[in-house]
């Protein structure tokens, strides 16, 4: 029971570390992204790169490749996306045209990545060593990523909390219609959730590739693992990310172990539904008036 | 003068001799063949890029640039260059299909190569049958093999058959409990795809009636992101021998995470992706005694020496893996041996040539019964940084299995 429950919390702190720069992204900026398990491959390799080209420790790569990452996605956000938010007459119509538009860049980024990498598979080893906690086994890698992925939630959602930057960001979230009223910036705020989104996502991937084999090819599965648990917690609810996220590593860790591992994504899919079945708007998520 | 100038100058002085002549041979022979046009769709993107971009693409590259290196193909009494055409099929069926209808009947190339993996291979199968271009499948293995090459006779089916995979792996089972080497027990898990469920259900009745004991039998769906669970349940099971049936990245992770837990049985053998560079690249000296599907004669010279061109071709000097990566590049050569055989684009003539003809491969000799080779590697083993194949033990170069495996080191 410890090693499921363990294992499933460990996986689970993977899922919210991946979401938490989607749901900034989607929440607050608005902009579904869909090129955005592409970002995070494109950090995986960038670590790959250090680690293999110049022996840089992963943990030290986060310090290069997310505010690399920080900045392409500021840029990215004022050169390609502003255009599309001045456009669009509401909301609901960003969303639509930012789907579109980075339905577009994912190729982009994807054809990128297969030109300099090939479609070949890449992994490396760091820190795959055991680590004993509470009598269970687990890799050091896995529980450095999950330790990071507290330590990153936990600083995010103080900032958000605690500031007077973060209560702006969460007014934006909420109703960006209203936010201009208290004198809130709601463009300039849209793009640093954008381009905090784009540093969340490379620090995912730089502790993902650690333990994960992966591919040019495999960042939609990253996409599709982000949405689920951002729609399931909650558009742009930090906690609302971390508990679906939770959430969906114990159920699987959980039915693998006691019912059969083939039901996980199954049984991941079905809380996914169970949730929005009762709350439409997701665990933490507020319904629209 | 310049090799860009060069070429210009050769194109021009061809030119005008063609233009010289045509006004003095006849027709047909103004025509004659200038070049053989080889196409192909081969998934640049999607889920099977992965195994296209270490299986197949180095190989149709190191051939093509090695036979135009030599002059050409040669036919009759001349050579004349490879011209290659070529399509990404993003992985589907659908595309490849389009791509190969496109390679058919706009580009009129002269020969097709096949796509990556079982499924797109029995996809474009009956395209190609229809066509009448030869179909030398060497990425898929399928029971229906045998069948398939009954109802469409220009295909040849170089990986064989699944149930024989597992029969091989069994029938080394057994043989290794006989030399009292490994006991009963045996944990096996495999992927909810494809190659895995053919596998898996072939093992099933062939573990049984050797009378081994199943402890686990348990399959995982496609992009399981964490297979902890199952290593961890397996190993407390204490299994002689674990047997999974995986794709590329989960061969990785659960390798990884038997490593990690300690889970060291007396046979290990893992799916897709144990034979690939990939996988002493990243277990390095932890790759010792692990087996795995496929294998090549390890110490052949001529394995020994595609090896190398392998790697001064490819990009980033990658290597072969050590299973189909051969058999692909046997074929290719097998292709152009019957090609030169007939001695022009007779696409019947040169199906015909392969059913009955004999080559010489890196491979070794191959002859084709029924469409299909009578050798294969099914079981392979890493020994001393080399992935030698084990079984069937009768294959020439066959290597003895290093047992127990040895415990996993610390990294």
């Amino acid at each position: 029971m410890t090693n499921a429950l363990l294992t499933g919390l460990v996986l689970g702190g993977m899922y919210a570390l991946i979401a938490m720069g989607l749901t900034l992204q989607y929440g607050v900026a608005r902009i579904m992204n869909l090129a955005y398990g592409e970002f995070l491959i494109g950090s995986a390799f960038a670590s790959y790169l250090l680690f293999t080209g110049w022996a840089v420790n992963p943990l030290v790569g986060l310090v290069v490749v997310v505010p690399v990452s920080f900045v392409v996605s500021l840029l990215l956000y004022k050169i390609f996306l502003t255009p599309l938010v001045r456009r669009a007459r509401t909301r609901d119509a960003l969303e639509v045209d930012s789907i579109l538009a980075t339905f577009g860049l994912m190729f982009i980024v994807q054809g990128t990545l297969l030109t300099m990498f090939g479609g070949a598979y890449f992994s490396y080893s760091f820190l795959a060593i055991p680590v004993t906690l509470v009598g269970e086994v687990l890799a050091m890698n896995r529980l450095v990523a999950f330790a990071l992925a507290v330590v990153l939630g936990t600083v995010l959602y103080l900032i958000l909390t605690r500031t007077r930057i973060g209560t702006s960001i969460r007014a934006v979230a909420v109703d960006p219609n209203v936010a201009p009223l208290v004198a809130i910036n709601v463009p300039q705020l849209s793009a640093l959730a954008f381009a905090v989104g784009g540093a969340l996502v490379a620090a995912a991937g730089v502790l993902i590739s650690m333990f994960l084999t992966f591919s040019a090819t495999s960042g939609v599965v990253f996409t599709m693992k982000a949405l689920i648990v951002v729609v399931m917690g909650g558009i742009g609810n930090l906690m609302g990310c971390l508990v679906a996220g939770v959430l969906l590593g114990l159920s699987e860790a959980l039915v693998a172990t006691y019912i059969d591992p083939g039901l996980t994504i199954a049984v991941n899919f079905a809380l996914f539904l169970g949730v929005l079945l009762v709350k439409p708007a997701g665990i933490f998520g507020r319904a629209r008036q | 003068m310049g090799s860009a100038t060069k070429q210009r100058a050769v194109g021009l002085a061809a030119g005008l001799a063609m233009m010289a002549g045509a006004a003095t041979i006849s027709w047909s022979e103004a025509q004659a063949q200038t070049s053989v046009k080889i196409g192909y769709a081969i998934s640049r993107t999607g889920p099977a890029a992965g195994g296209a971009a270490v299986t197949s693409i180095p190989n149709y590259e190191l051939w093509v640039k090695e036979v135009n290196a030599a002059g050409g193909i040669k036919l009759g009494d001349k050579r004349v260059p490879i011209e290659v055409v070529q399509y990404d099929d993003r992985s589907s069926a659908e595309e490849a299909a389009k791509a190969l209808e496109r390679l058919i009947n706009q580009d009129k190339v002269d020969f097709i190569l096949p796509p990556w993996g079982t499924g797109l291979n029995l996809a474009v199968g009956p395209i190609l049958n229809k066509a009448g271009y030869p179909h030398l499948a060497s990425t898929a293995v399928t029971d229906r093999a045998p069948e398939l090459a009954k109802r469409w006779p220009n295909s040849f089916w170089l990986l064989g058959t699944s149930a024989d995979a597992s029969k091989t792996l069994v029938e080394l089972l057994v043989k290794l409990r006989g030399e009292g080497k490994i006991g009963d027990t045996v944990a096996m898990v495999s992927i909810a795809d494809g190659f895995g469920i053919d596998l898996s259900a072939a093992a099933r009745p062939a573990l049984a009636a050797a009378k081994f004991k199943l402890a686990y039998d348990k399959t995982y769906p496609v992009g399981t992101q964490d297979l902890g669970p199952i290593v961890n349940e397996v190993k407390a099971l204490n299994p002689d021998t674990f047997i999974a049936f995986s794709y590329p990245p989960d061969t990785i992770a659960i390798t990884e995470q038997a490593r990690i837990s300690g889970f060291n049985p007396k046979v290990y053998y893992t799916g897709v992706g144990t034979a690939f560079p990939l996988f002493k690249g990243k277990f390095g000296a932890n790759a010792e005694g692990v087996m795995g599907i496929g294998g090549w004669s390890g110490d052949s010279p001529a394995i020994k020496d595609y090896l190398a061109r392998h790697k001064a071709s490819a990009a980033n000097g990658a290597e072969p893996d050590r299973w189909a990566s051969a058999v692909t590049f046997a074929s290719l050569q097998m292709l152009q041996q019957a090609i030169e055989r007939v001695g022009k684009v007779d696409r019947a003539a040169v199906i015909k040539d392969l059913q009955t003809g004999s080559f010489d491969t890196v491979i070794g000799k191959v002859k084709f019964e029924n469409n299909m080779p009578t050798n294969y590697w099914w079981v392979g083993q890493w020994q001393g940084g080399e992935f030698y194949g084990v079984a069937p033990s009768g294959n020439a170069g066959a290597r003895q299995p290093i047992l127990p495996k040895p415990a996993w080191k610390a990294q």
